[in-house]
This record gives C-alpha cells, sequence and structure tokens, in this order.
C-alpha cells in the first residue's frame, strides 16, 4: 500500500466513523433545529468517507463498500478521537467537532495541493462542505468556550486525535452495530 | 429567539414566507435556516428576520362595507363573458360576410 493510499484511507475511515457516531445524535440533539444541522452533517462525512473508498478502491479493490464494511475492526485507520461513543455528551461532542474539523483543515488544504489532480480536485469539492462544518463547530465554540465542561473535554479529547491503529473495544462495538446487516445476508450487494 | 425566515425559490422573485427556527443568536439562525430551507437547492436566498422585526398589523376597520376600496367590489367576470360573446359575433359576421 503506498503512503497515498493509506493516507486516504486514514481520511476515509475517520469521516466515516465520526459520521456515524454524530449520526447517532439524530432524534435526541439538544435542539430540534440542531438534530437536522448535525446530522446533516453526519451525512455530509459519510459521503465523504465513500467519495475517497472510492478512490482507494482503484488501488486497493474491488469497492468502496468493501473497504468501508469488509475490513476487521483492527484494520480501520481512524483516529482514536473519532471512536468514541459520546453520546449523551453534548459538550464532549461539540469539543471532538471542533477539534477535529480544526485539523481536517489543514489535512484538506495540504490534500488541495496534491500533484494528483484527482485527489485534488476531490480534496477542493469536500472542502466547500467543510467550510460549513467549521462554521458549525467555530459557532458552537464561541458558545460553549466559557464552559468548564466544555474546556475539560478538550483537554481530554486533544491527545487522542493522533492515535491511530490502536484497536478499541469501543470500535469493535460499533464495527459490529455498522456492518451487521450487510454480514447477515452472505454475498449480498446493497 | 424565533427568527422568521423567507425563502426566494428562484433568483428574481418574491419571497415567500417558508417557516422559523428558534435559535440562540443570529449565527446560529443562518445556519439553522440554510439547513432546513436551503440545503436541497430549493432556494435562491433566504431572508432570516429575528420576528420581533416582524410588524404585524391585523386590525382594518372597514366599517361601511366599501366594498368599491376591494379588488372584488367590482366583479369583472359578467362584464368579461359578455365582451367575449360581442367579439366572436363580430368574428362570425365578418366570416359569413367574406364567405358570402
Amino acid at each position: 500500500m503506498t503512503d497515498q493510499v493509506q493516507k486516504i484511507l486514514q481520511i476515509a475511515d475517520d469521516e466515516l466513523i465520526l459520521g456515524w457516531r454524530n449520526s447517532e445524535w439524530t432524534g435526541i440533539a439538544p435542539m430540534l433545529e440542531e438534530d437536522v444541522a448535525f446530522s446533516s452533517i453526519a451525512q455530509n462525512e459519510i459521503g465523504h468517507a465513500r467519495a475517497w473508498y472510492e478512490l482507494a478502491a482503484r488501488e486497493l479493490g474491488p469497492t468502496a463498500n468493501e473497504l468501508a464494511f469488509d475490513r476487521r475492526p483492527d484494520e480501520y485507520r481512524c483516529s482514536r478521537l473519532v471512536e468514541l461513543r459520546l453520546v449523551p455528551d453534548w459538550a464532549a461532542t461539540i469539543a471532538r467537532h471542533h477539534l477535529y474539523e480544526t485539523a481536517d483543515e489543514e489535512r484538506i488544504a495540504a490534500l488541495k495541493q496534491s500533484d494528483d489532480t484527482e485527489i485534488a480536485g476531490l480534496a477542493a469539492k469536500i472542502d466547500r462542505e467543510e467550510a460549513y462544518h467549521r462554521m458549525h463547530a467555530q459557532m458552537w465554540f464561541e458558545r460553549l468556550q466559557d464552559e468548564p465542561r466544555f474546556q475539560e473535554a478538550l483537554d481530554e479529547l486533544r491527545p487522542l486525535l493522533d492515535v491511530r491503529g490502536e484497536p478499541t473495544s469501543e470500535l469493535a462495538e460499533l464495527w459490529e452495530e455498522m456492518t451487521m446487516v450487510r454480514r447477515s445476508v452472505a454475498g449480498a450487494t446493497w | 429567539m424565533i427568527y422568521e425566515v423567507f425563502r426566494q425559490e428562484r433568483k428574481g422573485q418574491a419571497f415567500a414566507h417558508a417557516g422559523s427556527v428558534e435559535a440562540p443568536n443570529e449565527a446560529f439562525a443562518e445556519a439553522y435556516a440554510r439547513e432546513q430551507y436551503g440545503r436541497r437547492g430549493e432556494s435562491a436566498a433566504l431572508w432570516v428576520v429575528p420576528r420581533e422585526a416582524v410588524h404585524e398589523i391585523d386590525d382594518f376597520a372597514d366599517e361601511l362595507q366599501k366594498n368599491y376600496h376591494r379588488v372584488d367590489g367590482y366583479p369583472l367576470k359578467e362584464k368579461l363573458g359578455k365582451a367575449r360573446e360581442r367579439v366572436s359575433a363580430k368574428n362570425a359576421d365578418a366570416f359569413s360576410a367574406g364567405a358570402g
């Protein structure tokens, strides 16, 4: 596996798992409006994951679906930060959202400069949606920044951003849930 | 706070009331309005207005039933019907004159 595709898989895993975790707020977010907004962000992240998996599948094959769902939990390369199940802690969820979006902005900016025009093009497209996520994260950051609970969550979660490749039981549980339907019918295509 | 959202479907068209969002401040209101009324390409533009900024007027005095002030004061339906009849009668005359 080249470094390049390894990196793309890492992003795809981050976006898929974070999208899944964020979607756990659907129906129970603090306000109806926020429920819609946060669910929409979750959907976007999964859409980004799909696009990155499709790109990675050209080298790793066979399709985005296999890469997303047919690997073992210990083969995922996502950050420890996105693996955590944070429901029903909204302060921690927003802390993660802010930490992730800040780090993701740098990563996407670097990919936009890639020599590979497809990677650069996809990064630019995704960045236009991420701009909205960053706006949302910033808005909440400003609202919660004086809350001790929020600051504690930031301090607690920040070091997890760069922890990768250490399988956790939380990810294994999520994987069970995420792939259950797919595994229920052998050979099914969706 | 409640914000009222107005939606313009296509550039140049009038804005129409779309609904309202509850949000703690303007930034949130804009984000939520964007999500609920603009995410699916259904709007060219939105107006997001604090509800207090909207002045409602609903007391219209019309004690003497001055129906000539209203757009429905002069029923045109009958007049239009008669005018159409006149035109078609005239056309029929012209046609028979030409044929003869």
